[in-house]
């Protein structure tokens, strides 16, 4: 599972990022590249530096140094309408979603299909429906497009955040956390939901803690330890052993 | 990698929801108003008077009085905030509405120039423009309640204070500006468009009072904009998961604004109709009928804490409010007891729909 790996343009490319918030130094000198089609492990306890590094990649706040480049040009994200606009989508790991709504509402929550009767503009239900049907069909998700997110399970839901991203034809998905809090078989979902998205040329960062789910679903790993990256392999060239003591110190880098 | 992905699509897993378990057999609104159904044909029974078409009109009329305030404030309740300034509001847009005419109705008057003049006799005053008095009056009215709508939803969504708190300071602010002008007196509709005020807001047409007809098509208007627009989307949304709706890129601000904005014109107007059915406007009027409108959304199926409501909800409280008030009088019962009995039905239609999702 290296095939594009060193092959092409990277999608996103991070180059010496630095963060500081005062005079606390949250991230430092990170360099990462991720490739169209790939899957990214992000690791790190808590306080490495992983969330600061998602926010910037989606735009909640400028790095203080370095410098983000998105299929080779430089970007400068200021708000995450910025981010979503070059194609980075997040979902989030309370996953963002109105419960009292459909699924297929709720994927296109915010960026609705209309049309027109005379000077109004109505939704055009059966579209949305039917594109949302789709997508759903695309992750091979067990969804409804008329289905209240209410009564879902928390793999439908994620199989509905993550149809959001690829409405949106998104280039890279940054999963925070997405098989957190939710059972052995939905964890088997969300990870081939992952596939899916990798199947059609999607670069997917996955943040997580499950070291099972990392190895199951990543080509590489990156491991941040005090805002610095400390590890960044092809997963074939690592153990979840040595992931684990680059986490906590016990191995420095590798 | 083989995953169990790879086997196909199947819905085993998911129940598909029967009929009865989905849409509005399923809410609250829908067993509201079974009961509503009920209770019409227990009151058919036990008064000869209820089903008559006297006390049907009278029934439409009294509902009406207090329904498009409610339309307003569902909206509000959806999007998981609350309004409590609309009594003062109806109060203060009917004040300002039959100020606004007595004034520009009174030659000699600043301004009234431009609206009417004295006939020849001397004494009879006569509009220039016939209704152009009734619209500009109207307009002032809803022109003080626009102000205050923004006003509330700026402070609640702009400056994040709480939706119960400023609309408390708002009903205070307003309810103490309608005794402020007055002093503390009652205005009354005058002047050559008095008589035209009087046919739009206590009139009938083909037997229908003129504020259900305003009902029913503001009840129609605000069901095609809740489901079948972006803005109605936004504003389930909101009340949803107000976070969720502002990640996926919804302005949260500017659709809060907008639904105090139409919560103020909604109470606005039916304050405007009240008055024309009082004939006059004292500054006391609708004194704490922001808590009937509350109960009537809440009876209706809208959910306080958002997410939750329609139209439909709110005419079935409004009527469920009314027809229990017109049962209690045509069976003789001390009139008092009518808030008791609200005051149950708004735990008991909460406590039904609580062991209901509870059941299901």
């Amino acid at each position: 599972m290296t095939t594009a790996l060193a092959t092409g343009q990277p999608v996103l490319e991070l180059k010496g990022i630095g963060k500081e918030f005062g005079a606390i130094r949250a991230l430092h000198e990170v360099d990462i590249q991720i490739f169209p089609g790939e899957v990214v492990g992000l690791m790190g306890d808590n306080g490495a530096g992983k969330s600061t590094l998602v926010k910037i990649i989606a735009g909640n706040f400028p790095p203080t140094h370095g410098e983000i480049r998105f299929d080779g040009k430089p970007v400068h994200f200021t708000r995450p309408i910025d981010a979503r606009a070059v194609g980075i989508e997040v979902v989030y790991q309370d996953l963002a979603l109105a419960d009292n709504l459909t699924a297929a509402a709720n994927v296109f929550l915010g960026r609705e299909l209309k049309r027109k009767f005379g000077p109004f503009a109505l939704l055009d239900h059966k579209t949305m429906a039917t594109r949302a049907q789709e997508l759903f069909g695309e992750l091979r998700s067990e969804t409804r497009p008329h289905d209240l997110v209410k009564q879902m399970s928390g793999g439908q839901r994620q199989a509905v955040a993550i149809a959001r991203t690829r409405l949106s034809n998104a280039r890279l998905v940054m999963m925070d956390e997405p098989t957190a809090a939710i059972s052995v078989r939905q964890v088997e979902q969300v990870l081939g939901l992952i596939h899916r998205l990798k199947e059609q040329g999607v670069a997917v960062m996955l943040i997580s803690h499950r070291m099972p789910d990392v190895f199951a679903v990543c080509d590489r790993v990156v491991v941040m330890r005090r805002g610095e990256k400390r590890a960044d392999k092809a997963i074939g060239d690592t153990s979840p052993e040595e992931v684990t003591s680059l986490i906590t110190g016990a191995k420095e880098a590798a | 990698m083989a995953t169990p992905l790879d086997s196909p699509i199947t819905f085993t897993n998911v129940g598909k929801a029967r009929w009865w378990q989905s849409g509005i057999f399923a809410s609250q609104t829908g067993y509201v108003l079974l009961a509503l159904i009920l209770l019409f044909v227990v009151m058919n029974f036990a008064s000869p008077y209820f089903l008559t078409q006297g006390n049907m009109q009278n029934v439409a009329k009294n509902f009406s009085f207090i329904a498009i305030a409610t339309l307003g404030m569902t909206l509000v309740i959806i999007t998981g905030g609350i309004d409590l300034s609309v009594g003062s509001m109806m109060c203060f847009s009917a004040i300002i509405t039959s100020m606004v005419m007595t004034q520009i109705s009174t030659p000699g008057m600043p301004g009234a120039a431009w609206f009417v003049h004295l006939a020849a006799d001397g004494k009879t005053v006569v509009a220039n423009v016939p209704g152009l008095i009734l619209l500009v009056s109207i307009l002032a009215g809803l022109g003080v309640a626009l102000i205050v709508g923004l006003i509330n939803g700026c402070c609640i969504a702009m400056l994040g204070l709480s939706p119960f708190v400023t609309t408390l300071g708002m009903l205070s602010i307003v309810r103490g500006l309608g005794y402020v002008v007055t002093n503390g007196r009652g205005s009354f509709p005058g002047g050559p468009d008095a008589d035209y005020f009087y046919a739009l807001t206590s009139g009938a047409v083909f037997g229908l009072p003129a504020p259900f007809i305003y009902l029913v098509v503001l009840a129609g208007a605000m069901a095609v904009v809740l489901h079948h627009t972006s803005f109605g989307r936004h504003v389930f949304a909101l009340g949803g998961n107000e976070k969720a709706a502002a990640l996926t890129g919804i302005s949260v601000v500017r659709v809060k604004i907008e639904v105090y904005v139409i919560c103020a014109l909604a109470a606005g107007l039916q304050g405007i109709i009240i008055s024309g059915w009082l004939g006059s406007a004292p500054a006391n009027m609708a004194t704490s009928y922001e808590l009937n409108v509350i109960a009537a959304a809440v009876i209706g199926g809208a959910n306080l804490a958002g997410g939750v409501g329609g139209p439909l909800g709110a005419i079935v409280g409004c009527v469920l409010l009314e027809v229990i008030r017109n049962g209690l009088v045509l069976a003789q019962v001390n009139s008092y007891w009518q808030q008791a009995l609200v005051g149950v039905i708004i735990i008991a239609a909460v406590l039904v729909d609580r062991i209901r999702s509870r059941l299901i």
